[in-house]
């Protein structure tokens, strides 16, 4: 059986979530600003923003979160961890590059070697309600980047905007634990007909041409390639594309505070900052743009796939919405499915 | 596309195939096609016969000479606007390139159109866009639209009094004239409106979704400390978290930082994708260094920032 939300059943369904969870949800910051944060009220719920300027990560990987706090009692320091989530999470709204993103971070943070406590408290406590991306941008390349504007994977949720009404679908157990909710009806066969027509219509929209397939092994001969001297060249070094990145997740860990008491703190940091790479005595093993660009398309494009076996790439295109001066990763990809990479003058970046 | 900005993009384009096919400069910097409507890239021109890659248009935001703090070794040919010459030659005031070692390729600017405040006119996104004089027609899935370019200009464009480039080595359009749209800034005419508390609950506000990608500090002709002040770690000014105040502190800090420097060429805002609003805060710099000292920055290639030198006139007791 299919269900369906009404919208105007909307705000107390949010309220019946708030009353068990903490709801993370996109709001509006200001004019055309979105960004993924606790809610305090729904009305602060805004799902009409085709995507948030800031990723869906930043719920489960907080740009700047406090690990532990410490304070010197007597001789003693006392040391309180922050590791903990007190309260079950839900997140509504997240579209599905971002939820594709979360289960690439995943790799990373629950993966053989390491897993992070910070990021796997919060993802266990978490469900997530995908949003079906009805209308994707110019920009969105998921397709290519083995996602979909309708990719369930990853959702316990899934709602499919429908105008008047959501369609939902219970994918999880987490998300068949919803199967009684009150604010939930039976949806008609005209609604499911009408989720099934914007579908079709998204899937057709993004683009699927951008030439992923195979890149890391063309990276891997493309080490030295001219094509580093060129395509960093309007890269301006700030971390744009890097902190909007659902899939960047490096950090910088850092002591705030005194001896007598303060705090650890992870921010998230960027390969594309000379600090990020700048060692103690003084050397730069990545010492200019051109060194860092190559960086953050390898890491992406052939480190990761060799690590993960897949891109840390989702297609969501926020680095080519926001970047100051318009660089398109796409044709970054595209050049080195060129036949001549080597011979790489810059034109079309 | 209107003829007066093809007439500009042509004769870019023969300059730059004429500096480049005689060595003049080594490489041509200049604005490029966009992939998206309403955006231009950059591109960096070492072939005569690819400056066909050079484009002009409303949509030119970007402040070029940024770029030559890491073209040291290059004849650089840059393709100007007003507001980026006065840049150049702040900076060369602070010694930061060769003499000789730049080539002005000046454009008298029709004044930039703000690509975001476009896209909040219309539902839906903007999949075309055309210029014909002063109507921008827009165009995405189901509307069409004839927008005034003129309702669209960026603040720091809209008071602009400098659109020709000064010491461009070549113009390659006639000089504009030089009047401003509106005399002051429309957000500096708000700020001013507020009392000191409302004036700190609006910038504590618009600071506080910042996310110190620190585009705004990259993309400034006049940032380039080898090492800025938020990344020090000995000593450390401050925090690399979102407190409200390290934000603050870093955002005070960069404006003062431009008194007397900034051209008021509105780079720090463009780049901002969080849409902080930035050049009220320079603009009124500018302003009160114009009041306080009659100078503008970039007008006179022989006149230092008035922060950067004294006068035994100076009013300031602390200077005798």
């Amino acid at each position: 059986m299919k269900l369906k939300l009404d919208k105007k059943d909307l705000k107390p369904f949010l309220q019946s979530l708030m009353d068990e969870y903490n709801l993370f949800a996109p709001a509006q910051l200001a004019e055309g600003v979105y960004v993924f944060r606790k809610i305090d009220h729904p009305d602060e719920v805004d799902l009409s923003c085709s995507n948030t300027q800031k990723p869906a990560k930043e719920v489960f990987f907080p740009q700047s979160e406090t690990m532990f706090r410490y304070e010197k009692a007597g001789k003693q320091h006392q040391v309180t961890s922050a590791e903990e989530v007190e309260r079950k999470r839900v997140i509504l709204g997240a579209r599905p590059c971002d939820i594709q993103a979360v289960s690439l971070l995943d790799e990373v943070f629950l993966g053989k070697e390491y897993t992070d406590s910070y990021y796997i408290n919060k993802r266990n406590a978490t469900t997530i309600i995908g949003m079906a991306c009805g209308q994707p941008l110019s920009t969105c390349f998921c397709s290519s980047t083995g996602g979909s504007p309708f990719l369930r994977k990853g959702s316990d949720l899934f709602f499919i905007d429908l105008g008047e009404s959501f369609l939902v679908e219970l994918l999880t157990e987490k998300g068949k634990s919803f199967q009684k909710n009150k604010f939930f009806k039976e949806a008609k066969p005209e609604e499911i007909s009408l989720a099934k027509a914007i579908e079709e219509k998204a899937v057709q929209k993004t683009d699927a041409s951008v030439p992923i397939e195979g890149i890391e092994k063309r990276l891997d001969l493309m080490g030295e390639s001219l094509f580093w001297d060129r395509v960093h060249e309007i890269c301006m070094g700030c971390r744009v594309c890097t902190y909007l990145c659902p899939t960047c997740h490096c950090f910088d860990i850092v002591d705030e505070g005194e001896h007598q008491q303060g705090q650890r703190v992870r921010n998230w940091d960027s390969c594309l900052s000379p600090l990020y790479s700048l060692e103690t005595s003084g050397h730069n093993p990545r010492p200019s743009c051109r060194e860092r660009t190559r960086q953050r398309l390898m890491h992406k494009f052939s480190y990761f796939p060799t690590n993960f076996n897949k891109v840390a790439c989702v297609g969501c295109g926020r680095c080519i919405l926001y970047c100051p001066v318009h660089f398109d990763i796409r044709k970054a990809i595209l050049w080195t499915s060129s036949k001549r990479p080597k011979e790489f003058d810059g034109g079309m970046i | 596309m209107e003829e007066r900005l093809k007439v500009i993009q042509d004769r870019i384009r023969e300059k730059a195939k004429e500096l480049l096919s005689n060595k003049t400069v080594d490489l041509i910097i200049g604005f490029g096609e966009g992939s998206l409507p309403l955006r231009t890239t950059i591109r960096f021109i070492r072939n005569p016969g690819k400056v066909d890659r050079l484009i002009w248009n409303s949509f030119c935001e970007n402040n070029l000479s940024t770029y030559l703090h890491k073209l040291s070794q290059s004849k650089v040919g840059l393709v100007v606007k007003g507001c980026d010459a006065r840049s150049i030659i702040a900076l060369s005031l602070e010694k930061r390139f060769k003499p000789n070692q730049l080539f002005l390729i000046g454009v008298p600017c029709q004044r930039m159109v703000d690509r975001r405040k476009v896209s909040k006119a219309v539902q839906g996104e903007i999949l075309q866009a055309v210029e014909e004089g002063d109507q921008l027609i827009v165009e995405g899935e189901g509307f069409k639209k004839v927008l005034n370019r003129n309702d669209f200009l960026y603040p720091s464009c809209q008071v602009c009094v400098h659109r020709t480039p000064i010491q461009a080595n070549v113009l390659v359009g006639d000089p504009v004239e030089e009047s401003p749209l509106i005399k002051t800034h429309p957000e500096i005419i708000e700020f001013e409106k507020k009392s000191p508390e409302e004036r700190w609950r609006f910038f504590e506000k618009e600071t506080s979704r910042c996310i110190r990608c620190y585009a705004c500090r990259e993309v400034c002709p006049m940032c380039y400390c080898a090492e800025c002040f938020v990344d020090s770690s000995n000593p450390k000014w401050t925090e690399k978290g979102l407190s409200p105040s390290d934000l603050e502190f870093y955002h005070i800090v960069r404006a003062y930082h431009q008194t007397g420097r900034c051209s008021g060429c509105g780079a720090c805002e463009r780049a901002c994708p969080m849409d902080i609003p930035l050049t009220y805060l320079t603009q009124k710099l500018n302003q009160d260094v114009k009041e306080l000292f009659n100078f503008e920055t970039g007008i006179d290639a022989e006149a230092p920032p008035p922060l950067s030198t004294y006068e035994t006139e100076d009013k300031q007791e602390f200077i005798k």
